[in-house]
């Protein structure tokens, strides 16, 4: 709004002004389906050749690290689609970008340029444009590859990122490659055409509707072909996959090792989101999502073949900014084509510089915090839950988390492994009862839930649910604070004081999914 | 008889535009419309009218048939 305004144009000596408003900002957006590299990739230069972490270091879907202090954008230029996905139902939108009832404003190419433009001026943290729908960006060429064009003449320093379903993959992967995309990510959801029948009604494809096994196997061909073809040519790919139960969801192990050996970077394994009232095909068939340990089985399962990423948020195709705090509302159109923006590389690139010594700060605290567990071994691994709202650090209020990331702690160390959206528990200043039973469903995985600040009631409440509430560390890196928090578990587990047992399974709250196809 | 886009169910995606052999699909203020004189019914280049193919919403391009049909050049 007006800060918004008065952010258009950069002056000297604002960078400070500006990093707050990005500190309130979450960590990440994530990014549309994208995610990290998780777990392995992540601060993990040493173990990527140079040339791919450099290309992965400041993208918050390819790195998870990233994804706590880069932002990235969708435009939605690309409105038209090729196949028919039964999680989603395009009478009123694409299910797999955005939630019903929420219209996306589609762009024109000009629009999305100076859209771009003005947002990275703004939240100067955002590295990646992306191009995801609200159809498939293959389906719409024209449009696609003019934006994409367009925006590497006027902001040469942001990284150019496709989703697509693969259907016309094969007859583009030489204009993607001419147009400096160094990112794609394409959705596959099964290697198998039986199977691909079951989650695809039809397709289209050289002037041909087709249906049922024929149009699956055309399909899953195309996308096959199209992977390794962008492989061959040195273009990062990151593999989609919607676990389906009883659908897909054994078979996609089958299909993470299929997508290694093509040459994928990362996969990304999302939860079906299928609420009835999104009017999709599986949302009226009564087919379900995922359980968060289901989830998190497969991912497990699929670990030792291509990265798994976990830090994906199914964002929608007009996303804006870092991790769980969309800012699309400051950016429409109107708002946009009115805005006077002064498109600055050089303040961009300071204010990166400082993002990544920030960062570098993490990296060194959490490598202090294992050093402290030389020696000690344990079988034991807990999840515990983090409200932040970027950076790396434990900033949030408990009733004003939008979400909780979840990390997976043992004397290795802490890893990221997911997040779980909430409704926020503070309203109008006091919290609501029903939405906290929710809330603790969300992460009744978790052995403890790390926050800057929490309230009386809640706090009871968890205690009463069998999960710690810990506000000691507030403001404090996630990482090293897991990690003295767990030493501290452990040894009153060794001197017998408590007693360590699993946790239950969490809900998987629907969210919105985005990533074409 | 030309095809005819039922408003009401058209969401607007823009996937039969580009495909209209004839150009006869165009959109003016997000709502897209089939001109009768200019379409073909696709005869004579695809085996099916390439706006019913590819339309996501079944029963959204259907055939006005109020109109002739549509006569190929002998
Ligand atoms: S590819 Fe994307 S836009 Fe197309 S039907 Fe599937 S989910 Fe919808
Ligand atoms: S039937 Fe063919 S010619 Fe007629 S409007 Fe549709 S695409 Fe165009
Ligand atoms: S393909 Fe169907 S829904 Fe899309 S614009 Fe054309 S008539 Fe409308």
């Amino acid at each position: 709004m007006n800060a918004v305004v008065g952010h258009g144009r950069y002056v000297e000596g604002s960078l400070d002004k500006m990093m707050r408003p990005t500190a309130e900002h979450r960590g990440c957006g994530t990014s549309v389906n994208t995610g990290q590299a998780s777990c392995r990739s992540r601060a993990a230069h040493g173990e990527l050749p140079a040339e791919i972490w450099e290309k992965v270091k400041k993208h918050p879907c390819y790195s998870e690290g990233a994804h706590h202090h880069y932002a990235r954008m969708h435009v939605a230029v690309a409105p038209a689609c090729n196949i028919q996905c039964n999680y989603c139902n395009r009478k009123y939108d694409c299910a797999n970008e955005s939630r019903p009832g929420v219209v996306s404003e589609k762009l024109t190419p000009e629009q999305a340029v100076k859209k771009v433009l003005a947002v990275a001026t703004i939240i100067p943290q955002t590295t990646v444009l992306g191009i995801a729908g609200p159809g498939d960006p293959l389906a719409n060429p024209e449009k696609t590859f003019k934006t994409f064009d367009l925006v590497a003449k006027a902001a040469p320093d942001i990284k150019l990122c496709l989703s697509t379903n693969g259907l016309a993959l094969p007859d583009y992967v030489d204009t993607i490659a001419k147009s400096k995309i160094e990112h794609v990510t394409i959705t596959i959801n099964t290697i198998d055409p039986e199977i691909g029948a079951k989650i695809y009604p039809w397709i289209f494809f050289s002037h041909r509707r087709y249906v049922g096994i024929d149009a699956a196997r055309i399909l899953t061909d195309r996308q096959l072909q199209g992977l390794e073809m962008l492989s061959e040519r040195g273009i990062l790919c990151k593999v989609n996959s919607v676990m389906i139960p009883h659908i897909n969801d054994h078979h996609l192990v089958e299909v993470n090792k299929a997508v290694k050996s093509r040459g994928a970077f990362l996969h990304n394994i999302m939860p079906l989101i299928s609420a009835p009232e999104y009017g999709t095909v599986f949302g009226l068939n009564g087919q379900r999502g995922p359980t968060a340990q289901a989830l998190k089985a497969l991912q497990d399962a699929c670990e030792g073949g291509v990265n798994m990423m976990r830090h994906c948020r199914q964002c929608r195709a007009d996303a804006v900014g870092l991790v769980g705090a969309d800012r699309g509302s400051e950016f429409n159109i109107d708002r946009v084509m009115k805005m006077d923006v002064k498109y600055d590389p050089e303040m961009r690139k300071a204010y990166q510089e400082k993002v990544e010594a920030e960062r570098a700060a993490k990296v060194a605290a959490s490598r202090a915090g294992l050093a402290e567990f030389a020696g000690e071994m344990s079988e034991i691994t807990v999840l515990v839950a983090v409200a932040t709202k970027g950076s790396g650090l434990i900033n949030e209020h408990f009733g004003h988390a939008k979400e909780f990331q979840v990390y997976e702690i043992s004397t290795s160390g802490a890893k990221f492994v997911g997040h779980r959206r909430v409704d926020v528990y503070c309203q109008g200043g006091y919290g609501e009862g029903e939405r906290l039973s929710t809330i603790i469903r969300s992460v009744n995985d978790c052995h403890a839930v790390f926050v800057a600040k929490i309230g009386g009631c809640p706090k009871s409440n968890l205690i009463s649910a069998g999960i710690e509430p810990v506000d000691r560390y507030a403001h404090e890196f996630i990482e090293k604070s897991a990690i003295a928090w767990f030493r501290s578990y452990l040894e009153k587990v060794k001197r017998g004081e408590i007693q360590h047992a699993q946790r239950g399974d969490a809900d998987i709250r629907c969210g919105s999914l985005i990533s074409a196809g | 008889m030309p095809f005819k886009i039922i408003a009401s169910q058209c969401t607007s995606c823009s996937a039969c535009e580009p495909l209209c052999p004839n150009v006869a699909i165009s959109e003016s203020a997000g709502r897209f419309v089939i001109e009768p004189a200019k379409c073909t019914e696709c005869i004579g280049h695809f085996d099916e009218p390439q706006c019913v193919a590819a339309c996501p919403v079944d029963g959204t391009c259907v055939i006005d048939t109020s109109l002739p049909r549509y006569q190929a050049p002998s």
